[in-house]
């Protein structure tokens, strides 16, 4: 099932590369979020994915483009790895017309159709039945499409979680969960919402769906698992849970750091900082002898360019006009 | 050709001709494939239309709510059975937050077509938890569509276009209207999503009735007939779109409203009705309009309370001679011989 074969030197140094562009793209764009949000343009909340970008990575490049992933308030990785229009994004932080929601959705409500990014809603776990819901289409209309359903591991802790699971368990539906467990809610720690004799995939073992753990910063790691779970799941075998194990580097909402606030330590942030997805990837590549340097930093020019050119098109671009306040309600020709 | 049909049996032929008409429609539901067939409207349906279009669901409103808002995302159109508004109420999250919002917020990006359909009532002791009529909290809601027909021709009518519109919509039955029988069309027709329908015309007074309380407003225009009163009755039939331009031009005719709601009034769609009226007809309005609704306390199970609790045609006239400025008569008060107020019609023995 899995097309680069581990055994394949050259082939996984390929994909090693691929996962690192990616999660180097991902990185570059939220750390330029992060620069900008001072300015007081992008006028809506934002919830930085830096430090989780191996999950996205890994996940997304298992996908095909007609597959279909549904996200949270953290989705902006999600958005970009799945191949969301990143002008779109960032018109849309800036509240434009241009904007992936014509400047009335921001940051957390990210959607890009075409890229099968069929959206992303802040209310913690609420698009996992909505993902399902997909999935239990595809499988009516007999299409051969996979979805993912992005969530963090307090959303297994709703009740919608659980009533999803059951029942994509009962119809066998293909969706992959992926749960990225980054220890937080917040600020409160996942000590304090769940046992500590329970792992958080075991939840989903519970319904008789095939669960795994994996370290989340490994995009490799993640990448192979993905793969293996998108082909059980697409050739109608069931549902698959997997629980990345990650963490988030800058506060929880906007653009800074939040460990001096007190509810982690610095030194818990240090250890996972030594974990970095994105270096421990290029160390990796670089022990091995097989580190193209020249083509990551083109990358990285590439991705300069790209983020230059969004976020002076989103200043460029207009606010939607006032008198479109009311357009959308409902959707159009049917409402009376 | 027309025939006289149960608004129960109106609902299942909707139901038939809207899955007939488009192979994407789906029922879902707890219970909407069991014998008793979701109070007759689903009876057969499994049978003609497969289990795969007609289905039924783990008992979790809620998530199952979200799936369909997913599969209706995805190329369905599915109609989500809750057999009590109660049980719908877990799941307000997928259609406050989610199916009314995602059209607007994603800028037409998505639509979700889908049919809430909730059913509230009255009597037999369905009580605190098995009979609440919330139908003014799913108006509140810009994004959502919310209908409550009275009539069997308007049941299916209404059915068939809530199925068919592309937005999502809460239509609301009352427990109590599913043996009334009336005229209905054989194959496709549908009723519009916010016109009122005029069930009586009258010159003195206005009663804005909504669901059931059309059928008491009714009684109460006869029995007003009798004291040489002539009663116009408008049957709201939607709540969101609201047809205010009916109500506006009722109201001016003359000059006096009582609405008549299945509910409570304290923020609900009688103090709505009252609000059109004010701001649209303010100086036609020859004395304060007056409403019948639930008193403001949760709903008994005995039928001593209950008998207290629920508005009926008496309340109405009683509103009606306040309107009129007319002194009480407590005769409006008095239960006519033989009625019992906790069943939907003489032949109802229970359980439900």
């Amino acid at each position: 099932m899995i097309d680069l074969a581990p055994s394949s030197t050259s082939s996984e140094t390929e994909l090693s590369h691929r996962l690192l562009e990616s999660m180097v793209r991902i990185r570059m764009i939220e750390e330029a979020i992060a620069e900008r949000y001072s300015a007081q343009q992008m006028r809506c909340p934002v919830h930085l994915s830096i430090g989780q970008e191996a999950a996205s990575a890994g996940v997304c490049a298992a996908l095909r483009h007609t597959d279909q992933a549904m996200s949270g308030h953290r989705s902006h990785a999600h958005y970009l790895a799945k191949g969301g229009n990143l002008r779109a994004m960032i018109a849309e932080l800036y509240g434009r017309e241009t904007g992936c929601c014509k400047g009335r959705g921001g940051s957390m409500h990210l959607v890009d159709v075409d890229a099968g990014f069929v959206g992303a809603v802040p209310i913690v776990g609420s698009t996992i039945p909505i993902a399902t819901g997909l999935a239990f289409a595809d499988r009516l209309l007999r299409r051969d499409r996979v979805t993912v359903a992005f969530l963090g591991e307090a959303a297994t802790e709703e009740g919608v979680f659980h009533e999803s699971a059951n029942f994509a368990s009962l119809h066998q539906l293909p969706i992959v969960y992926v749960c990225e467990n980054n220890l937080y809610s917040v600020y409160s720690p996942l000590e304090v919402r769940q046992p500590a004799h329970r792992e958080v995939f075991e939840v989903a073992a519970g319904h008789g769906i095939r669960s795994r753990q994996i370290d989340g910063n490994d995009p490799l790691a993640v990448y192979h698992l993905m793969k293996e779970s998108v082909a059980y799941a697409r050739s109608g075998e069931g549902p698959v849970f997997l629980e990345l194990k990650t963490y988030r580097w800058r506060e929880h909402c906007g653009p800074g750091f939040d460990n001096h606030i007190g509810y982690r330590t610095e030194a818990e942030y240090q250890a996972w900082r030594e974990r970095d997805a994105v270096a421990s990837t290029e160390r990796r590549l670089r022990d091995a002898g097989a580190y193209d340097e020249e083509r990551i930093d083109r990358h990285r020019e590439h991705v300069e360019g790209e983020i230059i050119e969004a976020f002076a098109a989103a200043q460029r671009a207009p606010f939607p006009a006032g008198s479109t306040l009311m357009n959308h309600v409902y959707s159009e020709g049917s409402h009376p | 050709m027309s025939r006289e049909l149960t608004y129960a049996d109106a609902i299942r032929d909707g139901f038939a001709v809207a899955m007939e008409r488009d192979p994407r429609v789906l029922l879902m539901g707890l219970g909407v494939p069991d014998p008793k067939g979701f109070f007759g409207t689903t009876v057969g349906l499994q049978q003609q239309f497969g289990t795969e279009r007609v289905m039924d669901m783990p008992c979790a409103e809620n998530g199952m709510t979200g799936v369909v808002l997913g599969a209706a995302l995805n190329g369905l159109r599915p109609v989500i059975n809750h057999q009590r508004l109660d049980f719908a109420l877990l799941a307000m999250d997928p259609v406050c937050t989610q199916a009314a919002k995602w059209n607007y917020m994603f800028g037409g990006a998505t639509k979700m077509p889908v049919v809430f359909r909730m059913i509230l009532g009255r009597g037999w002791g369905q009580g605190p938890q098995h009979s609440q009529c919330l139908h003014s909290w799913f108006a509140h809601i810009p994004g959502l569509k919310v209908v409550m027909p009275t009539t069997p021709y308007d049941a299916k009518g209404l059915l068939i276009a809530s199925i068919e519109d592309d937005n999502p919509v809460v239509f609301i039955e009352h427990r109590w209207l599913h043996h009334i029988k009336g005229e209905v069309p054989e194959g496709h027709y549908t009723v519009p999503i916010g016109p009122a329908r005029l069930a009586r015309a009258g010159t003195d007074v206005t009663i804005v009735a909504f669901s059931y309380m059309v059928l008491e407003a009714l009684e109460a225009a006869q029995r007003l007939d009798s004291l040489g009163v002539s009663a116009e009755v408008i049957d709201a039939r939607g709540l969101r779109p609201l047809d205010r331009e009916a109500i506006a031009a009722s109201v001016q005719k003359t000059g006096r409203l009582v609405v008549a709601d299945t509910g409570w009034g304290t923020a609900g769609m009688s103090a709505e009705v009252i609000a059109v009226a004010s701001e649209t007809s303010f100086r036609s309005l020859k004395s304060a309009p007056r409403r019948v609704c639930f008193p403001e306390c949760p709903t008994p199970t005995g039928p001593s309370l209950a008998a207290e609790f629920y508005p009926r045609s008496g309340h109405i006239v009683a509103a009606v001679r306040e309107t009129l400025d007319w002194a009480p008569e407590p005769s409006d008060w008095l239960m006519p011989a033989g009625i019992e107020l906790d069943k939907p019609n003489p032949a109802f023995t229970g359980p439900f």
